[in-house]
């Protein structure tokens, strides 16, 4: 047995421990936490699996910024725990749940084992025409050139899901800022790192997202990144969440799926079809449309981590 | 066997921890947390058949590691909107239960006193 082999065989235990640690822990707050460590050791499956950009998104999103959010929220709904666990389901409904749920990972297991050999693969078609996109990174080319369109689908459904999210706000406060107003000691360790770590954040976000066209990276996880920073001076009181009727936040907002729709618009008279580019302009065309989704990630993470209105603006 | 498919029992194993706890939590925080745990096993199992399709110079097929990522941003997005409503629940009754009862039992207590 190789040296690689036993590091994944060791890998997989730590992943299953963790995530059966992250549903046997009693308390929310533990769990979450649990969670985040669960995204980090699925990290380190992507990287093995020979998928880094994956694996940056998975750490950036799937990990911090998904843990974040569901530790703000289990912290304010700590009061409700002690009620519900008296809701926990008998003997038999765990029963039929966990058998249920063998049925279901025993049918994975024989779909995994039955995978057809050779496997299908699209890696020589996305090699083939990489150069003519201008880029290096194959994942970045599928995700700006081949299958720009559940790109472009995928700005929209987040774009649907800040606007869900504000719509839950009461009616009196509509258009304020959201989320509780953060007060730290203005001269404390959080302030002064709010102050200090974003220049730095920011250009390693941008850093991130300029370098996906060749290598691992791209608009995800420098956005991502990005919305981190701004979060950090939210959360340190040193900077307050906009109103959501700013003009400035909508454009931002907005800005990367339209860009994106006008590009893929132009695609019919320069290009033949939506969403194609001309060969000639294929690299700046797919630079502009990252630099608004870059500004447009960052800005509807960060709010969807806000949440809806619940202080009036002025 | 391989290291691929020693990940890809990994990820039927999460499916089903990941339904399991979503069935058995009664908090819903637990379910969306389950279910976020569901998601990272079948993400992983996309991951699998892109370290198979292993080819022309690349570790793995890039097409469906695209489909990751576009599916952990959708899957955050969702996750967001989700908790948000759970908060929004919370506010308006003062308790997070799903349970068709916890609001009515709580109207008629009021009415009690």
């Amino acid at each position: 047995m190789s040296w690689a082999f036993t590091f994944d065989v060791a890998l997989t235990a730590l992943v299953l421990g963790v995530a059966i640690w992250t549903l046997s822990l009693r308390e929310n707050f533990g769990a979450v936490v649990a969670f985040a460590v669960y995204g980090l050791t699925l990290t380190l499956v992507w990287l093995r699996l020979g998928a880094p950009d994956v694996a940056l998104t998975e750490a950036a999103i799937g990990s911090g910024l998904t843990g974040a959010l569901l530790l703000a929220a289990a912290a304010r709904l700590r009061s409700t725990e002690a009620a519900i666990a008296a809701e926990s389901p008998g003997g038999g409904v765990r029963v039929a749940a966990a058998v249920l749920s063998a049925i279901v990972a025993g049918g994975i297991v024989l779909a995994v084992l039955a995978l057809p050999v050779p496997a299908p693969s699209l890696a020589p078609n996305a090699v083939a025409d990489l150069a003519a996109t201008g880029l290096g990174n194959a994942v970045t080319g599928v995700l700006m050139a081949y299958r720009a369109a559940d790109t472009l689908l995928e700005k929209v459904v987040v774009l649907i899901a800040v606007i869900a999210v504000w719509s839950l706000a009461d009616s009196r406060v509509w258009g304020g800022r959201p989320g509780p107003a953060h007060r730290a000691e203005p001269d404390g360790a959080l302030a002064f790192l709010a102050r200090r770590l974003p220049p730095l954040g920011i250009v390693a976000g941008v850093y991130i997202a300029w370098v996906g066209a060749d290598m691992p990276g791209g608009a995800f996880p420098g956005g991502t990144i990005i919305a981190a920073m701004w979060l950090l001076t939210i959360m340190a009181g040193v900077k307050d969440t906009p109103p959501i009727s700013s003009r400035g936040l909508r454009l931002a907002l907005t800005v990367g799926p339209a860009v994106f729709l006008a590009v893929g618009l132009c695609g019919f008279f320069i290009a033949d079809a939506f969403l194609a580019y001309p060969v000639a302009y294929a690299k700046p065309l797919i630079v502009l449309v990252e630099v608004g989704m870059v500004l447009t990630i960052a800005v509807s993470l960060g709010l969807l981590m806000a949440g809806p209105p619940e202080r009036s603006g002025k | 066997m391989s290291s691929v498919t020693l990940f890809g029992l990994l990820a039927a194993l999460l499916v089903g921890l990941g339904l399991y706890g979503l069935i058995v939590h009664p908090h819903p925080l637990r379910k969306i947390l389950s279910f976020n745990l569901l998601g990272g096993g079948v993400f992983l199992l996309l991951g699998v058949v892109a370290r198979r399709g292993a080819g022309a110079g690349l570790a793995g097929d890039p097409v469906p590691q695209a489909l990751v990522i576009t599916g952990l941003v959708v899957a955050f997005a969702g996750t967001a909107l989700a908790v948000m409503l759970l908060l929004r629940l919370f506010q308006e009754s003062g308790t997070a239960s799903l349970r068709a009862d916890a609001l009515a039992g709580k109207d008629a207590k009021k009415v009690d006193r």
